[in-house]
């Protein structure tokens, strides 16, 4: 029988969840790294004993952790990221130019056939890669030197990238999104980036439709269909069926289309997740309860999943990688909010339970399937 | 023999228990302390000072015979007390955050 573990990246550590393929007894280790700020970890789908972990402080900066073996041991890898070449400025809260400064990785993206290659995300945002398993980072620079670089500006987050979609079908190609200037393409395996964010509405920025500056909160790819792309930014829901070039807003019936995760079903590439919170000022679900929504038909057409979930009093917050699946038959589906609960449904979200109630804040979470 | 104190999580990183202790031939400054220490132990580098720049991150304080060295030239010669192992140099996290 498969097995699943669960990364569960908080503000106090890592947790490691394990169960069998019936996911419904749960060990739970850690808090791996405790006391440090881990904001993602992930393992390598070419050799799932691969993890690598994000451990950050605002204390002692930046560290990178590897584990060969599953998670039950660490190893600090390198935690140098250094710009390339003169770093520039990108745009300030306050309009002025702002010298851009590594602060932390927000995300870790392992190669999909090669457990020593892993991309980082970085605030101020720009992508490393390492091709030696941590051991050193190098700058793709064509990304922060793209013209529109020095008008990138920081969410209220930070100016971070946060989100890395590798396409399965061209290893040239690369998504990534920052917040807050948008989402972008390579072509190239990182050599030159394009701007993708034709058809995004952002009412709150200068020029609503605007190349870049849209507050992009995650953007999720089914990998048997690496052309069409699901956003979940700032507000609105969006979706491309031409890998990024054009978007359509496919928020119908949402009761609020502001958030932070989305994820596509293991097996059915139209299903997609989102949670729906309340808004940008609030950043709590709606009501008080807690609710996933799935879509079958590739957004437009919502239904709301509760069964097993906070339906008062909850006002907790699920953050931009605190959502994954697994590819077990039938499809799993785990969240993690800010209240440090784990959430999942073994069922593609038609009932839920948690995992983990009183864990710190999650930052992050991530799953493997394991033979 | 130079003594160091780190902060808790400093020797979970590099997985020592108490004072690390230092063989520096030379002048007994605070960059030979700091430059030995992550010459010992590499996964130190970055977590005291900016790999770049070799400033003292912000968070942290040096702190020496009883006295705040965090603003003094790294190129300054530690007390005799530091030099002779008598006390340890104690780097220090802020008390702050929660």
């Amino acid at each position: 029988m498969s097995n699943v573990r669960v990364l569960v990246g908080t503000r106090k550590g890592a947790f490691i969840l394990s169960a069998d393929g019936k996911r419904e007894i749960w060990d739970i280790s850690g808090p791996h790294f405790a006391g440090w700020e881990m904001y993602h970890l992930k393992g390598s789908p070419a050799d799932p004993n691969r993890i690598y972990a994000s451990q950050c402080s605002g204390w002692f900066g930046q560290m990178i952790q590897r584990s060969s073996d599953g998670g039950k041991t660490w190893e600090p890898v390198d935690n140098k990221f250094v710009y390339d070449g003169v770093a520039g400025t990108h745009m300030w809260y306050d309009g002025t130019p702002h010298p851009w400064e590594f602060k932390r990785v927000w995300h870790l993206e392992p190669s999909l056939k090669d457990p020593d290659t892993v991309y980082a995300g970085v605030e101020d945002a720009a992508i490393f890669r390492s091709t030696d398993g941590g051991k050193s980072w190098q700058e793709l620079p064509g990304l922060r030197g793209h013209s529109t670089g020095p008008g990138w500006h920081p969410g209220a987050g930070g100016m971070c990238l946060h989100t890395i979609v590798l396409d399965p079908s061209n290893p040239q190609r690369i998504f990534i999104a920052i917040s807050a200037a948008g989402a972008f393409r390579t072509d190239d395996g990182g050599k030159t980036w394009k701007p993708i964010n034709k058809g995004l509405v952002s009412q709150y920025i200068p020029d609503p439709t605007a190349e870049v500056g849209h507050c992009v909160h995650h953007v999720a790819m089914h990998n048997s269909r690496p052309r069409v792309l699901f956003m979940q930014k700032h507000w609105d829901v969006m979706r491309s069926d031409d890998a990024g070039d054009t978007w359509r807003e496919v928020s119908g019936n949402l009761p609020t289309d502001f958030g932070f995760v989305i994820d596509v079903h293991a097996h059915e590439p139209e299903t997609i997740y989102v949670v729906p919170i309340k808004s940008d000022s609030e950043h709590f679900p709606m009501d008080g309860k807690l609710r996933v929504y799935r879509s079958r038909k590739g957004g437009n057409e919502w239904e709301e999943l509760a069964k097993g979930l906070p339906q008062r009093d909850c006002y907790v917050n699920v953050l931009r990688d605190a959502m994954a699946v697994d590819s077990l038959d039938k499809c799993g589906v785990y969240f993690g909010t800010t209240g440090g609960q784990v959430y999942a449904s073994a069922d593609a979200g038609d009932t839920w339970a948690p995992i983990v109630r009183d864990l710190p804040g999650v930052l992050s979470v991530e799953v493997q399937t394991l033979p | 023999m130079i003594r160091v104190e780190l902060p808790y999580h400093l020797r979970t990183l590099a997985r020592v228990s108490g004072e690390v202790k230092l063989e520096i031939e030379g002048r007994i400054t605070q960059r030979a302390v700091l430059d030995a220490l992550e010459a010992c132990y590499p996964m130190l580098r970055g977590t005291i000072r900016d790999h770049v720049t070799q400033q003292r991150r912000p968070f942290l304080r040096f702190y020496a015979c009883g006295e705040d060295w965090s603003h003094e030239s790294p190129d300054a010669l530690l007390p005799g007390a530091i030099v002779a192992g008598a006390e340890p140099f104690l780097i220090i996290g802020a008390i702050a955050g929660g």
